[in-house]
């Protein structure tokens, strides 16, 4: 089981508080997890010792502060020399005074080359350019096909001729020049580094162009090959730059640190889907967050954003935020939530969320969803407006019209309320909801949160909802979801007439409302 | 809609309130931030432009449902065929294993390509391992750099954190023992257990054809048809695989129908059917964007009819963490496995340049449709492919074949021993 990183290092550092000093031995054992964290995230072994020695240099004699954890210390240095190494100096493109720019793509087979030219030239034709592609994959069968296609829809122009690579390449430039294109990407095909026939023809290649621009295109789920391919292709070709590509899928990418490092040249592209404007600039913060093993909160946003209503989603947030969150907003929520998937893998991806939580999760699926759902769609929408004015009856209509027990509406009911203290809390937390969450949030790259931040607001919300259910709560002994007949405390009293104290018309507020 | 008889249960109804606002509290927020600081900040390129992200899991092989927007990840058929410019961009370049290379590879000496062999390919890259092992045995002891050597050696191998240490505990306990006197006897205990392991689970392919003809429902004798599945993430060989093992089959005798599984890459069926030519395959192939379940259900159909024993079936690369290409996958598989068809081989692709995520890949692999075997790829180059010692350890998966370079003849059953011992 993967506890995050900052867990691990509070594990072994939590006996320091008395003290005032990280001693080396302390030191020793954390560096040792880091060292098992970046090697678990492929980042090449080399690579890891000297950027172990330089978190050393750092740890010693680190004075504990007050406000963060000795772990959450160690982490932000880490954080940072990681953020330093992958980030310095970003790429800055300048044109060629001669027209055409000429880029050339290089790497591996497979890495991404083809789809990544079409993207940059797309790039480069948001930039207000206007870019040529040339196919000098010869090789594989169907790639120039592959790269017109592309290059159709990206609306840019393809050049390929099926005699050898150099020759294309050679003419290529020359079919730039007559069209008056200022930019030149010139897709080569897939190779071995220890291929010298290959790698010769690649030199010849950037020869007989004159690239401004070679950037080793590498897939993000390289291991420790990373190195080696790296430093050969620089090598023979003098890289200027990286793309990093397949960043949607779930690899740690440590082979953007080892690359880095060995080629020294930036990490100019991420290339982060299928789609032609799945493309951008590269984020060493980000990069070095899912190095750590924390990016999955940000895959978790982004997964949100991909599946989520923003616009549903914005304003259920809103609502969270301001303290106004009803059930009708829950209802909204929920429907949304159904859409990304299981609750449980989801919360998964948050840091710092307890085994108790996740195992309440997997208790969760689209049928529990669908039950409360049903619930809520009982309600008029009053009800749902102001859920204190229902009533035993109004209880049991509801859980008549939803097939469940008034002991389960009682219970969401119940809950409901606890949520929306939490939630009031939450927003007004040091001082004003905006300001609350934003001090949170350190620095905002962007607005976005740190995993750390994102780490303390689940737990917030989990300790308060989990503190509303009483220790323990239903979940000590949890059994299977649907069980019939409920299980331990928490819920409502399976009583007749539900909640005890509101029976009837008693009270100022039982009313019935206008449906 | 008053749901069916299912029993209610108070405490589910507590886990989804107290799971799902923790999730919405932690990700709405941030959300509302994150939107609040782009438009504040007016950031670029980062932010998914709105209008084209929000998207539905689509159900297995059907389109989105009116009134939702278009999936961003990979859009189904129908939308696909509507949207025409500009959103779309296929998966990147499928592997470049393809045309016989018209420089000659190293190891070939004499006019006709020698057969690929383990220690020919992996020749070129033995250096770092043979490195470390020469170090060790140099020394005549064993002793606390002995143990760095071989946990370096397995780890520049992709062999993984835990593995490693795994495998070099129990060596560890073995020596103390005293079962193990020198550093000679401890690189042979290595390399045995490597191999061990390696074997464990080691299942054969399967051989077409060879079935015993299943008795219909009207008791006539129906042949089967044999599906065998190539799946995996995006540029880590499938096609080129595929196209290898209908060669190796036909060149045996068999009869193979190609089916051209990959609807979603631009030239992806072009590329397959070059293969198809050489191998003197058929091929069966659907529209472009369109859905590749019933390509699969095609081709059985046609391999059933024609009297062909087996269907290859290429598949769209897809990152093992997008949920709706995974149902999509899994709908392939549901489709491939009915009469006449039976799916006997699901083998999954894996590049051996590929990391600790290969773990990860073969989870869920495994998990959605019950691969049977692995195909190491580009294990020519100077990756190790390391990573399958894990995959066998964890999962139980074994390997059944590798590529060992871009001819089509560079491919050649898994042998532990061999590969053990090409490492070293």
């Amino acid at each position: 089981m993967f506890e995050s990183l900052t867990d691990r290092f509070d594990g072994i550092l939590t006996r320091l508080r008395s003290r005032g000093r990280l001693s080396p031995a302390d030191i020793d054992e954390v560096l040792r997890e880091i060292r098992t964290a970046l090697l678990e995230a492929d980042v090449e072994l080399g690579v890891v010792r000297g950027f172990v020695d330089a978190v050393r240099q750092r740890c010693v004699g680190l004075e504990l502060s007050q406000s963060l954890s000795p772990g959450q210390q160690v982490i932000k240095i880490v954080n940072e020399e990681l953020t330093g190494i992958l980030g310095g100096e970003s790429l800055r493109i300048s044109y060629a005074s001669h027209p055409p720019t000429v880029i050339l793509l290089a790497g591996l087979q497979g890495s991404g080359k083809t789809t990544t030219s079409a993207k940059l030239a797309r790039w480069f034709k948001q930039q207000g350019r206007n870019p040529l592609l040339v196919g000098a994959d010869l090789q594989r069968p169907a790639a120039v096909e592959q790269l017109r296609v592309l290059g159709a829809q990206a609306g840019i122009t393809v050049f390929s001729e099926p005699t050898d690579a150099v020759a294309v390449a050679a003419a290529g430039l020359e079919e730039a020049r007559r069209l008056g294109r200022d930019v030149l990407i010139v897709d080569t095909a897939g190779r071995l580094s220890i291929d010298e026939a290959l790698m010769e023809e690649v030199r010849q290649i950037a020869g007989v162009v004159a690239p401004d621009y070679t950037f080793l295109v590498i897939d993000a789920m390289t291991g420790q090959d990373a190195v080696a391919t790296a430093a050969s292709f620089h090598e023979a070709l003098t890289l200027d730059g990286v793309i990093l590509t397949k960043l949607d899928g779930d690899a740690r990418g440590g082979a953007a640190l080892s690359v880095k490092e060995v080629v020294g040249r930036p990490i100019a592209f991420a290339s982060t889907g299928e789609k032609l404007d799945d493309f951008d600039l590269f984020h060493p913060d980000r990069m070095a967050d899912r190095i750590l093993g924390m990016g999955d909160v940000l895959s978790l946003i982004e997964q949100a954003e991909r599946t989520f209503d923003e616009g549903v989603a914005t304003k259920g947030a809103a609502a969270i935020v301001e303290g106004r969150f009803t059930l009708e907003d829950f209802l909204e929520q929920l429907q949304q939530v159904k859409k990304m998937g299981s609750v449980s893998g989801m919360l998964s991806m948050l840091p710092g969320v307890s085994k108790d939580l996740k195992q309440a999760s997997s208790m969760v699926d689209d049928r529990q969803i669908g039950q409360v759902e049903a619930i809520i769609r009982s309600m008029t929408p009053s009800e749902r407006i102001d859920p204190s004015t229902i009533d035993g009856s109004r209880r049991v209509r509801i859980a008549n019209g939803s097939g469940t027990a008034t002991a389960d509406v009682n219970a969401l009911l119940k809950q409901f309320k606890e949520m929306q203290k939490m939630m009031k809390g939450f927003g007004k937390g040091k001082g004003g909801m905006a300001g609350g969450l934003g001090a949170l949030f350190g620095k905002g790259r962007g607005g976005m949160p740190s995993p750390e931040a994102m780490a303390q607001m689940a737990e917030m919300g989990e300790q308060s909802e989990l503190a509303a259910l009483g220790a323990g709560g239903p979940f000590a002994g949890a059994g299977a979801p649907g069980r019939p007949g409920g299980g331990g405390g928490g819920g409502g009293a399976r009583g007749k007439g539900g909640k005890g104290g509101k029976k009837g018309k008693g009270g100022g507020r039982v009313t019935p409302k206008a449906r | 809609m008053i749901p069916g008889p299912v029993p209610a249960s108070a405490d589910a109804v507590i886990a989804v309130a107290v799971t799902v606002p923790v999730l919405l509290i932690a990700g709405g927020s941030a959300l509302l931030l994150r939107s609040r600081g782009r438009r504040r900040s007016g950031e670029g390129p980062a932010a998914p432009d709105p209008a084209t992200t929000a998207t539905t899991r689509p159900k297995p092989g059907r389109g989105p449902s009116t009134g939702q927007k278009p999936d961003t990840t990979r859009p189904s058929p129908e939308v696909r065929a509507a949207a025409t410019t500009g959103t779309r961009a296929p998966a990147p370049e499928a592997p470049t294993e393809a045309a016989p290379a018209p420089a000659p590879e190293p190891a070939e000496a004499a006019p006709a390509p020698e057969p690929a062999t383990y220690r020919g390919r992996m020749g070129k890259a033995r250096g770092l391992l043979a490195g470390y092992l020469g170090a060790v045995r140099s020394k005549g002891r064993i002793d606390a750099a002995t143990w760095d050597d071989l946990e370096e050696a397995l780890i520049r191998a992709d062999v993984g954190v835990g593995a490693t240490d795994a495998l070099l505990d129990d060596l560890r306990g073995r020596v103390k023992a005293g079962d193990i006197s020198g550093p000679d006897v401890l690189i042979e205990a290595l390399r045995d257990d490597l191999v061990a392991a390696l074997s464990a689970d080691a299942a054969p392919l399967a051989v077409p054809g060879t079935r015993p003809p299943t008795p219909g429902d009207d008791g006539a004798d129906e042949r089967p048809v044999d599906v065998w599945l190539f799946v995996g993430v995006n540029g880590v060989g499938k096609t080129t695989t595929v196209g290898k093992v209908a060669n190796r089959l036909a060149a045996g005798g068999t009869t193979v129908l190609l089916a051209a599984g990959d609807t979603f890459r631009a030239a992806a069926a072009e590329q397959l059917g070059m293969w198809a030519e050489r191998a003197g395959a058929e091929i069966v192939r659907g529209a472009e964007g369109g859905d590749p379940s019933s390509v699969v259900f095609d081709a059985v159909q046609r391999a059933a009819s024609r009297g062909h024993p087996v269907v290859l079936a290429d598949t769209a690369g897809r990152l093992h963490n997008k949920v709706n290409l995974i149902e999509e996958l899994k709908k392939i598989r549901r489709v491939a496995d009915r009469p006449p068809g039976r799916v006997v081989e699901v083998l999954l692709v894996l590049d051996a340049t590929t990391g600790q995520n290969g773990l990860a890949q073969a989870k869920v692999f495994l998990e959605a449709v019950d691969v049977s075997g692995v195909v190491l790829t580009k294990l020519d180059g100077t990756a190790k492919g390391g990573i399958v010692v894990a995959i066998q350890r964890e999962l139980g998966l074994p390997v059944k074949l590798v590529g060992l370079g871009e001819g089509v003849d560079d491919l050649i059953d898994f042998d532990p021993s061999a590969f053990v011992d090409a490492l070293f």
